[in-house]
């Protein structure tokens, strides 16, 4: 576990980059750092691996100060992801990602074996072992980036804007994947990103910093949507926090009914639209297994009589889901009746969000 | 075209102690000891001052030096201050020729190493040492043999400046020739002082061949 006890940062220029920072990073989990720039995520992550030395106040990694660790020795055992990936340009990519087993002393034949290995878990094709990194794609660098932080199988990774130099759908596939490899992991992982959505979706703890590096919030992301802690907070979600949140719900419980009989099927079972008057009509489809609420609640808007069609893995249908059901689950999660944050941005115009609750009344 | 013919084609030129292979070999031993020196001088100097970039000012000294020193002028006074008949004159000046492009190339080429790989570099738990060497070293590896290029054939034109001062090297056939007028032994000396500040540029061609990654080739 690493924490950070009244920690402070203050540059030579007397800027003051953390103030006062105390909190906890769970073991195991994705820890993310969300925050405007210049708020301080950068220099907190940068503390805990030493690239910068806290000006007061301890950051202990399972107990230990880190500033009683030699530097060099501390990172080694840190894995560390920057925003360019920062290859080394001049090696191979399998040496790059050999980079620390080779500091560790590992002989060059198993540092290899291990570096490939690390490739085809971030899922690159060992044909591009023997490449440098000039001769990658953007994507595919970060991944080396990340392979390479792996590489000496560290505990605990730190991640600085990874993903924010590649485009959208490239950076949603690296997303994914480092959701899966943290299930297989179970990394001790800070993330740090100024995209709030980046950091709801990787994140089973997120902590959203102020400029002046004060902690505004810390709690898992469905927490933070339903119950922003104050204005800066709810600002910074941005809108539809309601749809957002169903996202951590699962499908799972929604109650199904046997598919009506103008729901048509393929020869396998598969859907294929509702009967009317005029043909086939559209419909949406989730895997209650799998899916989350929102993607349900998508599912049912999609079809003209507003019912989503449930499918198992292969593709078959299971049931379907009325807007009733969907709306008994909606019931049973709505936020707590009391919380700081029940009112939402629906309907206000404009997408910032007016809170309620104890904000209310507050000037815009 | 004649006189190229009159120099190259008498057999006495390629033979004794004033022939062409004994003086390419003076002048290249010269050469090669100046360089060496210098080279020893300023790439550990330059990837120093680049690495910790204390010193810099040392750097910009040394590359405006470069340009207003009079080599021939520093060989006199060289010759005045040492005396003839050594081959300290000769060697003084053509390593202060030959130490600036070195230290100003290697530094610069260790300063313009992107910060970013710099900073993964430390990240990753590599020292400080392990940085210079196996990070800002390979990756400036270009720019230092560019200094070391330009440097080795500056010296090699100018280790001609020996034989002012009674050395041998190529330079004795222009200065002897120049003294006889015999224009045949001036030109032919000049020609192969540049023929071997070619070969020079040559080999450095195919050393960077050998030497420097193809990863960082190709992203200059
Ligand atoms: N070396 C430095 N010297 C002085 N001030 C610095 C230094 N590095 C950062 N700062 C300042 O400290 C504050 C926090 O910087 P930091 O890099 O941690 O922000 P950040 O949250 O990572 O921002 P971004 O999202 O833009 O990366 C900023 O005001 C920044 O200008
Ligand atoms: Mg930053």
């Amino acid at each position: 576990m690493i924490t950070f006890e009244d920690v402070t940062k203050r540059y030579r220029d007397g800027t003051v980059a953390v103030d006062d920072l105390s909190m906890e990073v769970p073991t195991g989990a994705i820890t993310v750092f969300v925050g405007p720039s210049g708020c301080g995520k950068t220099t907190s992550l940068r503390m805990i691996n030493r690239m910068i030395d806290a000006t007061s106040g301890r950051i202990t990694l399972d107990g230990q100060d880190v500033r009683e660790i030699d530097p060099a020795t501390l990172r080694r055992g840190i894995g560390y992801v920057i925003q360019q990936a920062g290859l080394f340009p001049h090696r191979k990519i399998v040496d790059n990602v050999a980079t620390v087993p080779y500091l560790l002393g590992w002989n060059k034949k198993k540092a290899r074996a291990r570096a490939m290995e690390l490739l085809e878990l971030v899922g690159l094709d060992p044909g591009l072992a023997r490449r440098y990194p000039f001769q990658l794609s953007g994507g595919q660098q970060q991944r080396v980036g990340v392979a390479r932080a792996l590489a000496a199988d560290p505990p605990v990774l730190l991640m600085d804007e990874p993903f924010s130099a590649v485009d959208p759908i490239v950076r949603a596939s690296l997303q994914d994947e480092l959701l899966r490899l943290q299930s297989e992991l179970r990394k001790t992982i800070v993330f740090v990103t100024h995209d709030i959505d980046e950091a709801v979706k990787l994140g089973d703890t997120v902590a959203v910093l102020r400029v002046g590096g004060r902690l505004a919030q810390m709690a898992g992301p469905a927490t933070l949507l339903t119950e922003p802690a104050d204005d800066f907070v709810r600002e910074f979600l941005g809108r539809d926090r309601g749809i957002r949140r169903l996202s951590f719900i699962s499908a799972k419980e929604v109650r199904l009914s046997p598919a009506p009989s103008d729901l048509e099927t393929d020869e396998n079972g598969g859907p294929l639209g509702w009967r009317t008057a005029d043909g086939l009509a559209a419909y949406g489809t989730f895997n209650p297994e799998t899916d989350s609420l929102r993607v349900a609640l998508d599912a049912a808007l999609l079809s003209p009589n507003g019912t989503a069609v449930a499918v198992d893995e292969e593709g078959r249908v299971r049931g379907v889901a009325g807007r009733d059901a969907i709306d008994e689950l909606l019931a049973e999660y709505a936020p707590p009746a009391a919380g700081p944050a029940r009112g939402g941005a629906s309907g206000s115009g404009g997408g910032s969000s007016s809170g309620a609750g104890d904000s209310e009344g507050a000037p815009a | 075209m004649n006189w190229l013919a009159d120099f190259f084609g008498d057999a006495a030129h390629w033979s004794g102690p004033d022939g062409i292979p004994v003086r390419l070999l003076e002048h290249l031993e010269f050469s090669a000891a100046a360089f060496l020196v210098a080279a020893l001088i300023a790439v550990p100097l330059g990837l120093l001052i680049g690495h910790t970039g204390r010193g810099a000012l040392l750097v910009v000294v040394a590359a405006n030096a470069a340009r207003a020193l009079p080599t021939l002028g520093l060989l006199v006074l060289v010759v005045l201050l040492a005396g003839v008949g050594t081959v300290l004159p000769v060697l003084i000046p053509l390593i202060v020729l030959a130490v600036p492009p070195i230290l100003v190339n290697t530094y610069e080429g260790v300063r313009g190493v992107d910060a970013d790989l710099r900073d993964a570099a430390y990240g990753m738990g590599l020292r400080g040492r392990q940085v210079l060497f196996q990070t800002l070293t390979p990756v400036a590896l270009p720019l230092i043999l560019l200094g070391l290029r330009l440097a080795a054939i500056q010296v090699v034109s100018t280790a001609t400046v020996a034989a002012f001062v009674g050395l041998g090297g190529l330079g004795r056939f222009i200065i002897d020739g120049l003294a006889t007028k015999t224009y045949a032994d001036v030109i032919g000396g000049a020609v192969l002082v540049a023929a071997l500040a070619l070969a020079v540029q040559f080999a450095f061609v195919l050393l960077d061949r050998v030497v420097v990654s193809p990863g960082v080739r190709q992203v200059r």
